[in-house]
């Protein structure tokens, strides 16, 4: 399925974000924070850890609106947005499928979801309850949770930090196998920049804080031809373009 | 999933776990229950035998005034009067503070403006409550239940807050990103993570309602447990008070058995190990 609706990018002009902590020293986050990201493109904002990565997608979401600046989601789909988190953030109280099925909008809730049950492996997890996952299989119920809703825009904040390396591995192959049935303009937030050049169709650099763009490093090679090899010419070429990040 | 103990009789289980484990692994309760109940009855008689006395009457004479009272239908229509009161004065209590608890425990402002009131409603003596809501409103029905309802309402209140305090932001950010009506928050985001708290006011709430709902009746209803142990206290017929007492506990024990504990552990379904 295409992204439907006119090619609106999302379009973001944080001019400043500042936080007040309760003794009154002020720390500001982000500074002149402004990129694109295209219709159905996947993008990864890299920076350092602590640069304001998750600041930056608190806003996008709507969760944090003390910040002065715009911001322009892109449209279709069920024209809403949906993130995945550094924790699954699945209802403990609900089964898989409800907490799926709850996120979904009305007209949408009684819909197949065998399909993307099956490809993300949780066919037979359906009635069971989050503490009975492992966290990978949480963080596939929080991606399948994300995909059900037919976004037109899809948020990833770091969503597979503290798994191991192998699993950590199959979880990108299957959110890859996800986001291609139905290409969503994403944005992922990350510091690895191994997960970023394997995923992403362009990298957002951060300079630390206040957080602005350092620089955009394309990539132009298509997913299915990033052999492990061709990932460490990009890491080559990547420190050329930008030495001494990360 | 099969590791749930007597908790597990719950939705995901299949039937031949319950037959093989559940029916001997529930007994053992009920029956070290039953004994532990009929020693204290033994004790009684044997301290009723000891001291004989007609202000000490034994189990025996108790169940006979219990048949008595049964037989004539009195009891059950006390019974019922009491137990409707505890219920309406229940139902109130836990809905009006479990609404002002949300409210102070999410607005930090309000929570300082307000705790002085929570604190004076916390030491007024539930019997100065009720003869101030006899004389501002009447002998009625509702004045009654309402001074029971007073009572009550400030300890809701206060576990409530707590359980406000302690819900996690996250749950209600995912709500919003995925667009939750504000049905729904409340049924899946909201009551869930303040089962625990509901519970535990829930607990203390029946057992303390029901004591108040004595006095209600004592100073200002014609019928009722209250009523008929004043009634009985005047007769000096502390076998009667005994009857009355006993069975209003029993039906307590019953609901709690039969009422509070099921809905406690279909609630508690999801954690690994029922509360």
């Amino acid at each position: 399925m295409q992204p439907v609706g006119a090619a609106v990018p999302l379009r973001v002009d944080i001019a400043e974000k500042t936080f007040r902590s309760a003794q009154g020293v002020s720390v500001t986050a982000l500074k002149d924070l402004s990129f694109e990201v295209r219709q159905g493109e996947f993008a990864c904002l890299l920076g350092p850890s602590g640069c304001g990565k998750t600041t930056t997608l608190r806003i996008l979401l709507g969760l944090d609106r003390q910040f002065s600046g715009s911001f322009q989601l892109p449209e279709g789909g069920s024209n809403r947005v949906a993130a995945v988190f550094q924790e699954p953030t699945l209802l403990p109280w609900r089964t898989v499928e409800q907490n799926v099925r709850l996120a979904l909008p009305k007209d949408l809730r009684a819909k197949n979801l065998d399909g993307l049950f099956d490809t993300l492996g949780l066919a037979g997890m359906r009635s069971f309850y989050p503490a009975e996952l492992s966290l990978g299989l949480a963080r596939r119920a929080a991606l399948a949770r994300a995909f059900a809703t037919e976004p037109a825009m899809l948020f990833l904040d770091e969503p597979f930090v503290s798994l191991d390396g192998r699993t950590a591995e199959q979880l990108r192959r299957l959110l890859l196998t996800v986001w291609s049935a139905r290409p969503t303009t994403a944005l992922m937030v990350t510091h690895n920049l191994t997960e970023a050049l394997t995923l992403s169709d362009r990298i957002i650099v951060l300079a630390p804080r206040p957080a602005h763009v350092l620089g955009i490093f394309d990539v132009r090679l298509p997913r299915q031809h990033r052999s492990p090899q061709a990932i460490s010419d990009l890491l080559r070429s990547f420190h050329q373009k930008f030495p001494g990040v990360i | 999933m099969t590791a749930r103990g007597t908790g597990g009789r719950t939705l995901g289980d299949t039937a031949d776990t319950s037959s093989r484990s559940g029916p001997a692994s529930a007994l053992i309760p009920v029956l070290t229950v039953t004994i532990s109940l009929l020693g204290l009855c033994l004790l009684w008689s044997l301290a009723a035998n000891a001291w004989p006395s007609r202000a000490f009457p034994g189990p025996g004479q108790v169940w006979q005034v219990l048949l008595r009272e049964a037989a004539s239908g009195d009891l059950f229509y006390h019974l019922g009067a009491t137990l409707g009161r505890v219920a309406a004065a229940y139902v109130v209590a836990m809905i009006v503070g479990s609404v002002i608890g949300i409210l102070l425990g999410s607005h930090r402002g309000a929570d300082r403006f307000f705790s002085p009131w929570v604190i004076l409603f916390l030491n007024i003596p539930a019997l100065v409550v009720i003869v101030l809501a006899y004389i501002w409103f009447g002998l009625n029905e509702v004045a009654a239940i309402g001074a029971v309802a007073v009572n009550k309402i400030p300890n809701v209140v206060v576990t409530m807050r707590e359980g406000a305090r302690a819900l996690d932001p996250r749950y209600a950010e995912m709500a919003a990103i995925y667009r939750f009506g504000p049905l729904e928050r409340v049924r899946h985001i909201l009551l869930p993570q303040l089962q625990p708290y509901l519970a535990a006011a829930s607990r203390s709430g029946i057992a303390l309602i029901w004591k108040i709902v004595l006095v209600v009746e004592l100073l200002g209803r014609s019928n009722g447990v209250g009523f008929q142990i004043y009634l009985y206290f005047q007769l000096f017929d502390v076998a009667a008070i005994l009857a009355y007492t006993l069975a209003f506990v029993a039906v307590m024990l019953v609901i709690e058995l039969l009422l509070v504990q099921p809905v406690e552990r279909h609630a508690t379904r999801w954690r690994r190990r029922p509360a």
